[in-house]
């Protein structure tokens, strides 16, 4: 058993944050106190989950646990459920939160005026608040709710950096989330009224019976499809991924990373739940939307390459090469076995650590250029901010899966997943497409920062000796340290963390 | 077939108001209209949570004396609280998103004067063009000079 403490934690890292993101607001805005208030509340947090996860881990049984909220028992009330899987997404999620904080500190105060600095950590404190709790809960209503909480709080950290083009892309997200949003209500309400409860595991049961009597097997194909394009909506699968490359692209850049590397996850993990833990994978199957699953996610591999390729600015195009990633994300969860969500869940944690330290190195760099985004313009920034140079390069080689980089890892998890299945020539041939395609774009991005003249016929050789681009500060070069680390860390020793993965699948 | 639809008419409506909201939504080209049709599809499912939480003969669940100073406290004399209380969730969600939406709306209409989204994009990528070509004429003028 697990110890009292250790049992509280789902509720109170909740909790902790929703509290950080009370009192922010009426802070002294002093030497960035709000921002720093925020950074060591989700810092506190992490180290709450790491605690979780060792006690979860540390005695050899598969443990998970349910925690009743408030008096009601189970039929009836709301419960949290914590397993090894959830404890280590939590923690991943806080690292990387902190870590694009941290690391973007600099940029966040360039881009943003000091009074809507105090409300982007209100947001940044909800959202990573939202995450938690749609990573923890185990009652579909509280994750519609906390869904809603994290799409206001997504469009507003857009949105929170001025300016004309923010508020557009910002009203587009919102406008595609709501419609999103919307289904997912829909298709909850039916589910409820279908089968009579809130909590996933009764309505598994309750789900089971009508699979078996065949009685109302139509309204319970269509909540799932509603609810699945509904999340897919929100978590930017291919075909209904139009607005993310504007919203991620023109935001600041610690929201670029947040919402590319975290605000996605969440809605992907709710989706893998309501698969898992709702239906079940037989009656997934059943109703064939595993394969729909499969196919999108193939198809975003592939289009989300496509887009990436004819993108010139440079965050545009990691927002693009964010799409083909989820992509990789949906073909594991489309594979429906547990090796499959395995590896589904090996990629979330991998991007969730690699895309955000692309965009602090693609901040990094445009910075270093003058605040100039083209891509063209990054020539040769890498002699003048190093770290920045070197994580766009890690963060390149490990999307296009270079062995000893974390992408490797999830993409060979992925392939061996996808053994067992009879569509595994697809796969094979989407995953391999996808890789060239990935390097076509990558290759060429980090081949222009790393050269050393500006133009071809010669002149202006040292060009980087024009820019007046400030030093990266400590805060930056120690985050993209640690990302640095984390990459080589997953692609290195990523078997004891799979290892760790299904052993939360199989409590899931 | 038009038995059940009149059976469950309360349904029926809620499934037809959510079309409308979500056509709204998703075509309408202006902005307002769009955050119309979004409570329009909001509306619709909270009349069928209702009409699903409402059942003939029973009371609201708040527990009634019998007379001897006691309660009524049995289940079948009440309906769920269950659907009610999700009604009223979804009100407070949807009246934040719909008030959180109308400020973005606001925002672009100070910046583009127009409620149209498309539009504002045309307006844009105007604007950028205009951007990019003084800056060329710029770096021509500094290159040649």
């Amino acid at each position: 058993m697990i110890n009292s403490f250790a049992y509280n934690i789902p509720f109170i890292s909740i909790f902790l944050l929703m509290t950080a993101a009370i009192i922010t607001p009426v802070l002294p805005k002093k030497n960035r106190l709000p921002e720093k208030l925020s950074c060591y509340v989700i810092g506190t947090v992490a180290i709450l989950s790491a605690y979780l996860l060792y006690s979860l881990t540390s005695s050899g049984q598969n443990l998970a646990f349910n925690f009743p909220m408030g008096h009601f028992p189970a039929p009836w009330g709301n419960e949290l459920r914590a397993g090894p899987l959830e404890a280590v997404l939590a923690l991943v999620f806080c690292v990387s939160m902190l870590l694009s904080l941290t690391g973007n500190f600099a940029s966040t105060a360039e881009d943003i005026a000091p009074n809507r600095r105090q409300i982007f950590c209100v947001l940044v404190n909800l959202l990573t608040a939202s995450l938690l709790a749609l990573t923890y809960t185990n009652d579909l209503f509280t994750a519609y709710v906390f869904i809603e909480i994290n799409t206001i709080a997504a469009c507003a950290i857009v949105a929170v950096k001025e300016g004309a083009e923010t508020t557009r892309a910002a009203l587009r997200y919102l406008i595609m989330s709501l419609v999103g949003s919307g289904l997912v209500m829909i298709a909850i309400c039916l589910l409820y009224d279908l089968t009579g409860h809130l909590l996933m595991q009764h309505m598994h049961e309750a789900i089971k019976v009508i699979v078996a009597t065949k009685k109302y097997l139509m309204p319970l194909t269509v909540s799932l499809a509603l609810i699945t394009v509904g999340l897919a909506i929100k978590s930017a699968l291919y075909p209904f991924a139009s607005w993310l490359p504007d919203a991620h692209g023109s935001s600041t850049n610690a929201s670029s990373a947040i919402l590319s590397g975290l605000v996605l996850k969440g809605h992907i993990f709710t989706i893998i739940k309501i698969f898992y833990r709702v239906f079940g994978l037989d009656v997934i199957h059943l109703l064939r939307m595993d394969t729909a699953i499969f196919i999108l996610g193939i198809a975003a591999m592939i289009m989300g390459s496509v887009h990436a390729l004819r993108q010139t600015n440079v965050k545009k195009m990691i927002a693009w090469s964010s799409v083909a990633q989820v992509g990789y994300i949906f073909l594991g969860v489309g594979l429906n076995t547990t090796a499959g969500i395995a590896a589904a869940c090996l990629h979330i944690i991998v991007h969730a650590c690699i895309k955000p330290m692309l965009f602090t190195a693609a901040g990094g760099l445009s910075n270093a250029a003058g605040h100039k985004k083209g891509l063209h313009s990054l020539m040769g920034t890498f002699y003048v901010n190093r770290w920045a140079g070197l994580g766009l390069t890690a963060g390149a080689f490990s999307m296009m899966g270079i062995p000893a980089f974390a992408g490797f890892a999830s993409k060979l998890s992925l392939t061996l997943a996808s053994f067992d299945h009879p569509f595994i020539i697809f796969s094979l041939a989407a995953l391999a497409t996808s890789s060239v395609l990935n390097a076509l774009y990558y290759v060429p991005a980090v081949i222009v920062v790393l050269t050393h003249t500006r133009l071809p016929d010669g002149q202006d050789k040292d060009a980087h000796k024009n820019f007046t681009a400030p030093a990266p500060t400590n805060l930056y070069k120690i985050s993209m340290f640690i990302f640095l680390a984390l990459n080589f860390y997953l692609g290195l020793f990523c078997v004891p963390l799979l290892r760790l993965i299904t052993r939360g699948v199989n409590v899931f | 077939m038009l038995e059940k639809i009149l059976l469950n008419h309360y349904e029926a409506a809620a499934v037809i108001l959510s079309g409308i909201g979500l056509t709204n939504l998703l075509l309408q080209r202006n902005l307002i209209k769009k955050i119309i049709g979004l409570n329009i599809m909001d509306t619709a499912v909270y009349l069928f949570l209702a009409a699903k939480g409402y059942v003939e003969g029973r009371a609201a669940p708040i527990l009634i004396e019998n007379g001897s100073g006691g309660w009524l406290n049995s289940s079948s004399l009440y309906v769920n609280p269950v659907p009610a209380g999700l009604v009223l969730t979804g009100i407070v969600v949807s009246v934040s998103v719909t008030a959180f939406a109308l400020a973005l709306t606001l925002k672009l209409y100070e910046n583009y004067g127009t409620l149209n989204i498309d539009e504002a994009l045309l307006k844009m990528t105007e604007e950028q063009e205009e951007l990019e070509t003084t800056i060329e004429e710029a770096e021509e003028d500094v290159l040649s000079s």
